[in-house]
């Protein structure tokens, strides 16, 4: 049996929770800055306003549970623990990028963390995810697949088809339904015929709730005892995380869709603010402690974008490298060819 | 092309051929994600939902095999959907749907029904979407007997060839390019179409027949213009749709040419390169003085790093080594 965490974390396990999510806002706010520099370039979707979400989801996991996300994906890797130099390098398309500068913002990996990568087709991630539950099954691992994508998403017919299989075959998953209200310029009441995902889930049989997603401990809470039911009673759990993002879609979207007063409405309940005050309310941090961790914070991501800046590109001779595990020669152009 | 034609975007003629032709045929709708209250990731349907209303400017959840099917269904019962995947790379997950249901239903029941449908989409590289936004599957669709594929490079084919797709009774593949969508010209009038199976000659040229299409057709007349600074006078052909292929005229420049070059945005293997040139030296084998030559994008999944990905893209510059390799020229530098 696994230890779950428990309900409220002690002390530092809440300063820790706390420096990540604003690590989290930090990061995307300077890449914002390196994309408006032209630094960043392709589609840049930043998670500012799901850092509860995002940090309560991770907080409550194992190191080694397998975790897939899409392409709303920097604060994934950061919260499991991945060198915010390697994303920013990343994100800029250099060779000490995490994925070495393949991949960019929207395909981040790190195996190390056995975080299994962002994917940019709108619920294509899921059956992976499901694969990724298979195999700890098959070995015997007490690992938890858990896999987070949008209220969009849950509206591909493949995230039904392994809602089904993981019910059907009592796969240890969890399935993370990050509700933001909005997939691109599409609000969810035009875009579902039901307000709630997570009866979906619950029609094969997945255990499912939906809780506030900008509050990091209740988060945190259901997502104990979504991997609890996974890891030990072995059966599948769906989480609907009610959210809300500040920024448009990606910073390509001027986000003139959304009413000014709704975002006021939700940046009222800013899971950074709202935090702060729990943790001050308690005495766990006061205001000079809050001061220092954000400017260590605030250094962490300067040196990481720095250390992008300085990077070296990636040498076009290393185009074609990594097409294959086991490639046959390393010729780019015309690679079907065998040759000896 | 009629004489009050006015210069418009790409964007701007697509929205022109949707609007008249919903004003001309009532069966006309127009079904996709963030295509009404968005008015399209590219902001192609502006203004259509205010004019045309949600029963035929319709908002989809993200479920791309879904609606394909849908307007597949609905072409079968006479309507004439035309369907906007927000981008190529999105159609590979309404594939079933193209393949095994728009392109077959025609021959398979014996021709007692047609499905009169558009699926438009953009696609393309060039923006650093990485691997999984960054495709051209031209060479996928044409693959498939049953579609027919168009691929307009000027705001004149894109408003031509899009009248016609909707217009056509057969299941029509409309790839849009992304990098297009800003680029200005003048376009025709309501009952000007393009139509299908005409390629057109892009710039004449004596020494070396170059045949490109979409975005490519930009990069092989940049070529071109260096390549005349060296004496070397290419013909850029534009078959503009791949499906019918209008062979007549891609052969007779390459029989006046002797020569021949194919710049094709996708990859290397099985791709569109590849089955013009096969058709070419079926049609031409006697008047090639040299190999056809093919210019793709590198046989990778693209890379997100700017540098690598515009090393992975056709340039001009591969297009000038192309055609001189041909010319058995080195390229001067
Ligand atoms: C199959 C597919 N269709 C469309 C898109 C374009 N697209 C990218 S993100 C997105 C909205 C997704 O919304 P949601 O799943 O709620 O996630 P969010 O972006 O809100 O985090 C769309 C339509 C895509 N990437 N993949």
């Amino acid at each position: 049996m696994s230890a779950s965490p428990p309900p409220v974390p002690p002390p530092d396990e809440m300063r820790d929770i706390f420096r990540t999510m604003t690590l989290i806002r930090r990061f995307e706010e300077r890449a914002a800055e390196e994309y408006m520099a032209g630094r960043i370039g392709g589609f840049l979707h930043l998670a500012i306003g799901e850092e509860a979400a995002i940090v309560g989801t991770v907080s409550a996991l194992r190191a080694d549970d397998p975790l897939t996300s899409t392409y709303r994906e920097h604060g994934q890797a950061l919260a499991r623990g991945t060198d915010p130099r390697a994303i920013m390098a990343e994100l800029l398309g250099r060779a000490t990028g995490i994925c070495g500068g393949r991949g960019g913002s929207m395909h981040l990996m790190d195996l190390d963390r056995s975080f299994y990568g962002g994917y940019g087709i709108v619920g294509g991630a899921v059956p992976l995810a499901l694969g990724l539950g298979w195999a700890a099954r098959y070995r015997g691992t007490e690992q938890v697949s858990v896999t987070m994508f949008g209220e969009g998403a849950a509206n591909q017919g493949v995230v039904s088809e392994c809602f089904n299989m993981a019910g059907l075959w009592d796969l240890p998953m969890v399935f993370l339904i990050l509700n933001n209200q909005y997939g691109m310029g599409t609000p969810v009441e035009r875009a579902a015929a039901a307000e709630d995902f997570f009866p979906r889930a619950a029609a094969y049989d997945i255990e499912s709730w939906k809780v506030d997603g900008m509050d990091v401990l209740a988060v945190r809470a259901a997502l104990s005892e979504a991997a609890r039911l996974a890891r030990d009673e072995r059966r599948p759990a769906c989480v609907e995380l009610l959210a809300y993002r500040y920024r448009g879609h990606s910073m390509s979207d001027p986000d003139t869709v959304r009413a000014a007063e709704e975002k006021e409405r939700w940046q009222a309940r800013d899971p950074l603010v709202t935090f702060e005050r729990v943790l001050l309310g308690e005495g766990i941090m006061d205001g000079d402690g809050i001061a220092a961790m954000q400017a260590e914070v605030a250094q962490v991501v300067d040196d990481a974008t720095a250390f992008a800046q300085e990077s070296p590109e990636v040498p076009i001779a290393e185009l074609a490298d990594g097409v294959y595990a086991q490639p046959w020669n390393d010729d780019a152009r015309g690679s079907a060819l065998m040759r000896p | 092309m009629s004489a009050d034609s006015a210069t418009v975007t790409y964007r701007e003629a697509l929205n022109q051929a949707l609007r008249e032709e919903m004003i001309r045929d009532e069966s006309v709708f127009l079904m996709g994600e963030d295509i009404g209250h968005f008015e399209g990731a590219f902001k192609v349907t502006k203004g259509l939902l205010a004019e045309f209303g949600e029963e035929r400017v319709v908002d989809t959840p993200i479920t791309e095999a879904a609606f394909t099917g849908l307007g597949i269904g609905a072409a079968m019962a006479g309507l004439r959907p035309v369907i906007e995947i927000m981008t190529v790379n999105f159609a590979l997950v309404a594939m079933d749907q193209i393949v095994s249901n728009a392109s077959k239903i025609h021959y398979m029941f014996g021709g007692q029904v047609s499905v009169p449908m558009v699926i438009r989409m953009p696609g393309g590289a060039g923006h650093q979407l990485s691997a999984q936004h960054s495709h051209s599957l031209d060479a996928m669709f044409t693959h498939v007997p049953g579609l027919k594929v168009a691929v307009p490079a000027t705001p004149d084919d894109a408003k031509g060839l899009l009248k016609s797709a909707i217009r056509d009774d057969d299941p029509v593949i409309l790839l849009e390019s992304e990098g297009l969508y800003g680029k200005k010209g003048p376009v025709g009038g309501e009952d000007d179409l393009v139509p299908f199976g005409q390629a057109v000659v892009r710039r004449p040229g004596r020494d070396c027949t170059v045949i490109a299409s979409s975005r490519m057709v930009w990069v092989a007349l940049a070529a071109a213009e260096q390549l005349a600074t060296q004496g070397v006078e290419v013909e850029v052909i534009d078959p503009r749709t791949f499906r019918p292929l209008d062979l007549d005229t891609l052969a007779g420049s390459v029989r006046r040419t002797s020569r021949a070059v194919v710049v094709d945005e996708g990859w290397p293997e099985c791709g569109i390169a590849a089955g013009v040139a096969a058709h070419l030296y079926e049609a031409c084998f006697d008047w090639l003085d040299a190999p056809i030559a093919r210019v793709n994008s590198a046989d990778v999944p693209m890379p997100y790093a700017k540098n690598l990905e515009q090393a992975a893209i056709p340039q001009p510059a591969d297009v000038v080594a192309a055609v001189m390799s041909t010319l058995a020229r080195e390229v001067p530098r």
